[in-house]
Parts: C-alpha cells; structure tokens; sequence
C-alpha cells in the first residue's frame, strides 16, 4: 500500500489536537510541557511531509525541521529548570496551586 | 563562501562584540572588580549606540535571507536607545548584593535577546525570523526568574515560559501550512505565490501566525499571561519587555503582514486585525482602570498600547509604518520614564500600589513631576510626545480612506478619552492626596537621575523636534518593494 500525504497530515493533526487538549486540561506543569512538546513535533511531521511529498526538489522543510527540533529542545531545557525553580520553593508542580497573582 | 558579506550586518557585529566584553569582563575579572561590570557594560553599549548611528549600506547577504536597510537601521538605533536607558538604569539594581553572582549573566542575556530582535527585524526567510524570535523570548523567561528568592518571580517566569512555548508552537504550525501551500519560506517568494489565493489553508495560517506574534505583542486573546509576569518579574526586566520586546516585535509584524501576505490583505487578515485592535484597545483599559499595583496598572496600559500600535500595521502604508516607528519610539521613552520612577520608588522603599504613591510630591517632587509627564505622554496630552504620536498613527490609518478604517480611528479615540481617567487617576494619588505615611524624601543614585533625564528630555523633545518624524517618513516612503503587494 502507498502511503499519501493524507496518512501522515491526519496523525499530525490528531497530535496537534491532543497537545493543545491536553494543555488546557493537565494540572500537572510536566504534562503540559509533555503536551507542548507533542504540537511542537506535529509542526515538523508537517514540514518534513510537505517537503518529502509536494516539494522534493529542495530540502528547505527538512533544513526548518532540523533547527525547530533544536529550538524545541532549548525550549525544554529552560521550561524545566524554571519548573525545578518553582517546585524548590512552591513544594508542587500543580498549575492550579500556583496562583498567588491573579487578576 | 564569500566572508565579506558579513558586512552588511555592522550592528549585529557590534553587538556581539559588545557581549563577548562583557562576558570576557565577567570570566576574567578579578572578584572584587565585578562591582564595576554593570556601569562597564552600560558604557559599552553606550558607545556601540552611538557607533550604530553611522549609516549602513543597503542590501541583501546570505542568499537573500538577511536585509539589511534604512528601515531595519532606524528600527534598530531606537532599540539601542531603549536598551541604553534599561541599562543605565538597571546600574544600581545590579550592583545590590542580592544579585552579586548573577550580575554578568543579566547583561549578557539581556544584550543576547537584542541580538534575536535584530535578527527579527532584519531577517528575510521564516528560519531566520523563528530563530530570532525563540533567542528574544527564551532568554527573557530566564529573566524572568532572576529574583531567585521571591515567589512571584518564579511564578511568572512558569507562566511566561509555557505560553511561550505554546504560542511558538502554534506559530511553527501556521508556518508548516504556508510552506505546504507554497513551497517556500522566503519572504519575497511567498509574497508572489499567494497572490489571488483565497484558500482556507492560507487562513487557518495566516490565524495561526497572527496568534503566535500577538502573543508576543500580548494583543488581547493572548494576553493573560502579560499582568502576571510584568507584576511578578524585575521591575527592570519588566520595563525591558514592555518595551523593546514589544517594539522589535511589532515592527517584525509589520513587515511579515504588508512585505510578506500583503496580497491577503483586503481579502483575510485586515478584518482579523480589525477586530484583534478594537478589543485589544479597549479590553486594555478596563481592566487597566481597576489596577491597585502600578506594574499590573501599566501592563494593561501596554496591552492598550500595543492595539495602538497595531492601527500602523493595519493601515499599511508608509505613512503607518512611520508613525508605528515614531509610536514606539516615543512609547519608549514614556514607559521607561514610568518604569524608572517605580523602580526607583520600590528599590528604596518596596512599595509598588497606587495608594502608597499619595502626596509624593511634598516629599519627592522631581520623581512626582517626571511620572507626570509620562502619564500625560502615554495618555496623549498636546505638548508632550505621546500626543503626536497618536497623532500620526490616526492620521496613517485615516489615509487609508475606507469607512471602516475611520470608524476604527473614532473607537480608537474614544479610548484613549477613557485611557485618559487611569492615567490622571496616578497623578491625583501623587499631587491633590495627602497622607501622613507618605513615602519619604530620599536621594536616588546619579544612573537612574540620568536615565529619568533622558527619559524627560525624550518626552518634551521628540513631539517638538520635527525632523525625527520627517526623516522616518522619508526612510519609509523610499521602500517601494515593501508595499508593493498591498
């Protein structure tokens, strides 16, 4: 069986929908980093499928996926130590918990 | 490679520059010397600022990825401005004990995220501008969190860095959908292909792109996380992304809206845009109204700001592009002489509420007199800056001629009546009401006077020194190829 450019955009998408349900709903701020990571990684599913299929003369998607992947695991890096950050002097990692400003 | 390309980017060069002598500063020094590093790094950046006025030549380097011209060389010296008045007066925070070890780090992310605002600004390819726009938010979270034993602190930068992280993603996806219906991510090259394209595939991106940049500008659906961080980080760090962050951000917006989709102008993204300002500007001041803590009162003035700001854009001529460019311009100036006054004000006596700033003037006069010229200048009161440039930024969306554009400017204006009542509101705690527990007369450091000097002759000046405006209208009105898809 081929595989069309459908059967990679679907997943993709479906990917997408979770990271941003699963932002909105998660209490917890390492899910909702997990959940962030998730639209990040449908994002380069996109570029590197669009290229492979609709453009494989040049490589310019895969080129953006390869910086994107960097730029998303610099992003991880710093949301986790801020994360380690709150949990040293809040004692949780509870998104709902952390609200002392508010309004 | 042909290296002398390099010399199309002088003042990213002179930036980096910059940064390594204060990082060489910072590693090499010996310990008892690193009280001098934060005036050290002001100098230096002083002299790069006014090394940066020299005039650069115009041009494309890197294959097209990169622009350098009179433009991106003006929106860039009036970051540097900023930036030198965050510095000179972040001098005496810095020199606190209570940040002793971090101090070169402060300096050394802050002038990084400038080098990712250029790169915003200047950059020509998506890749560029993404790698940009990441290396000015990322360091900014870490910033955030530089007051290492305040809660609110560590509680902003969680939040700041999440829906950073979301709003890039969602920006990247909005791209993905733009390659996929060109082929491409040049800036020039997408602006031919979508010429006459109407597809839902181009909205949901031209959506997904706007939400991603507004979230930087914190125009108002994505604006939640703007109250909580300007509150909980640095006062400095605060001024710094009101600010700059916001200026370079803005223009970056300008340029990927009118350069790049300027042929989905009429047809998409003017009325997003439309209805993005309408309720940025008003939501901004409501909620701005009911503030007690000066830094949240200002971050929803700056969202308020911000829809200001966005009429330059949706006009999208020359004349809004310049007035956008002297809008922030003069917004810097203002917010910084607000900033610097609450700074000053917490630093010595912690208090940051409208109703601990009763009666200052009987006790600090000078401090009282410049926050009231910065209210005036951002409510747009005639002799002082803020008024004029309000003024040219309705007068740009006036010209583009449409009913609606005008019905845009009136709503605009009724707003800014409104703006008005919050702005005064600070000025009455400070001259008519009196307290018996008035913050007391202190002296503050000789940085900081010079920074609220500046500030002070900037707000008096620019509205009167005509020629600024006239030579940004000039720059802007000799970029044909900018406007040619609109």
């Amino acid at each position: 069986m081929d595989l069309t450019l459908l059967m990679y955009l679907i997943p993709s998408l479906i990917m997408f929908g979770c990271g941003v349900y699963g932002f909105i709903t998660r209490k917890n701020m390492i899910a909702m980093l997990i959940s962030l990571e998730l639209m990040l990684n449908s994002a380069d599913i996109n570029f590197v499928v669009f290229n492979r299929y609709l453009f494989p003369a040049q490589h310019e998607g895969m080129f953006f996926t390869l910086f994107a992947i960097a730029i998303a695991a610099a992003e991880t890096a710093v949301a986790i130590a801020i994360i380690i950050n709150v949990y040293r002097i809040a004692k949780n990692v509870d998104i709902n918990k952390i609200t002392k400003m508010k309004f | 490679m042909d290296y002398s390309q390099f010399l199309m980017m002088p003042q990213e060069i002179g930036l980096l520059v910059v940064f390594l002598l204060v990082f060489l500063y910072d590693t090499f020094m010996p310990e008892k010397s690193h009280k001098g590093l934060p005036l050290f790094a002001t100098i230096v950046f002083g002299i790069f600022m006014i090394c940066g006025f020299c005039p650069v030549q115009d041009g494309m380097a890197f294959g097209d990825m990169f622009e350098s011209n009179k433009a991106t060389w003006a929106m860039k010296n009036i970051l540097n401005i900023g930036m030198f008045i965050v510095l000179l007066q972040s001098v005496k925070w810095a020199n606190s004990d209570f940040v002793a070890i971090r101090r070169g780090e402060f300096y050394e992310l802050m002038l990084l995220t400038l080098f990712g605002m250029y790169l915003m600004i200047s950059g020509r390819h998506f890749l560029v501008f993404v790698i940009g726009l990441e290396t000015a938010s990322l360091p900014l979270a870490t910033l955030v969190a530089f007051e290492k034993k305040y809660y609110e602190s560590h509680e902003a930068a969680a939040k700041y860095v999440l829906t950073a992280v979301f709003s890039s993603a969602i920006m990247l996806m909005g791209l993905s959908f733009v390659y996929g219906l060109t082929g491409t991510l040049y800036f020039n090259d997408i602006a031919t292909m979508i010429v006459g394209d109407k597809s839902l595939l181009l909205i949901v991106a031209l959506a997904f792109l706007i939400s991603g940049v507004g979230y930087k500008l914190s125009l108002v659906p994505f604006h939640l996380w703007t109250a909580d961080v300007y509150q909980g980080a640095p006062t400095m760090v605060t001024s710094y992304l009101s600010v700059i962050s916001k200026g370079s951000a803005a223009f970056a917006f300008f340029v990927i809206m009118v350069q790049v989709f300027g042929a989905a102008y009429a047809p998409i993204w003017e009325w997003m845009l439309y209805a993005v300002i309408i309720i940025t500007i008003t939501v901004g001041n409501l909620f701005a109204i009911r503030q007690r803590n000066l830094k949240r009162f200002l971050a929803f003035s700056s969202i308020s700001q911000a829809g200001y700001i966005m009429l330059g854009v949706i006009s999208a001529n020359h004349v809004g592009m310049a007035s956008m460019m002297y809008y922030i311009l003069v917004y810097i100036f203002s917010n910084l002489a607000a900033f610097g006054v609450i700074a000053v004000i917490e630093r010595k006596t912690g208090k940051v509420t409208t109703d601990d700033y009763n009666g200052l003037f009987k006790t600090n006069p000078w401090l009282a007199f410049v926050m009231m010229l910065a209210m005036f200048s951002l409510g747009g009161i005639p002799p002082f800056a803020g008024f004029f440039s309000k003024f040219f930024i309705f007068l740009g969306a006036a010209q583009t001629g449409s009913v609606a554009i005008y019905v845009l400017v009136l709503i605009a204006l009724i707003n800014t009546i409104i703006s008005l009542y919050y702005y005064l509101l600070v000025v009455k705690a400070m001259f008519i009401r009196q307290d018996e527990c008035a913050i007391p007369a202190f002296k503050s450091h000789w940085t900081e006077k010079a920074g609220l000097i500046i500030c002070t002759l900037g707000i008096i000046l620019i509205g009167l020194v005509s020629c600024i405006y006239t030579s940004l209208s000039d720059i802007t009105s000799s970029l044909t190829s900018m406007f040619s898809m609109i």
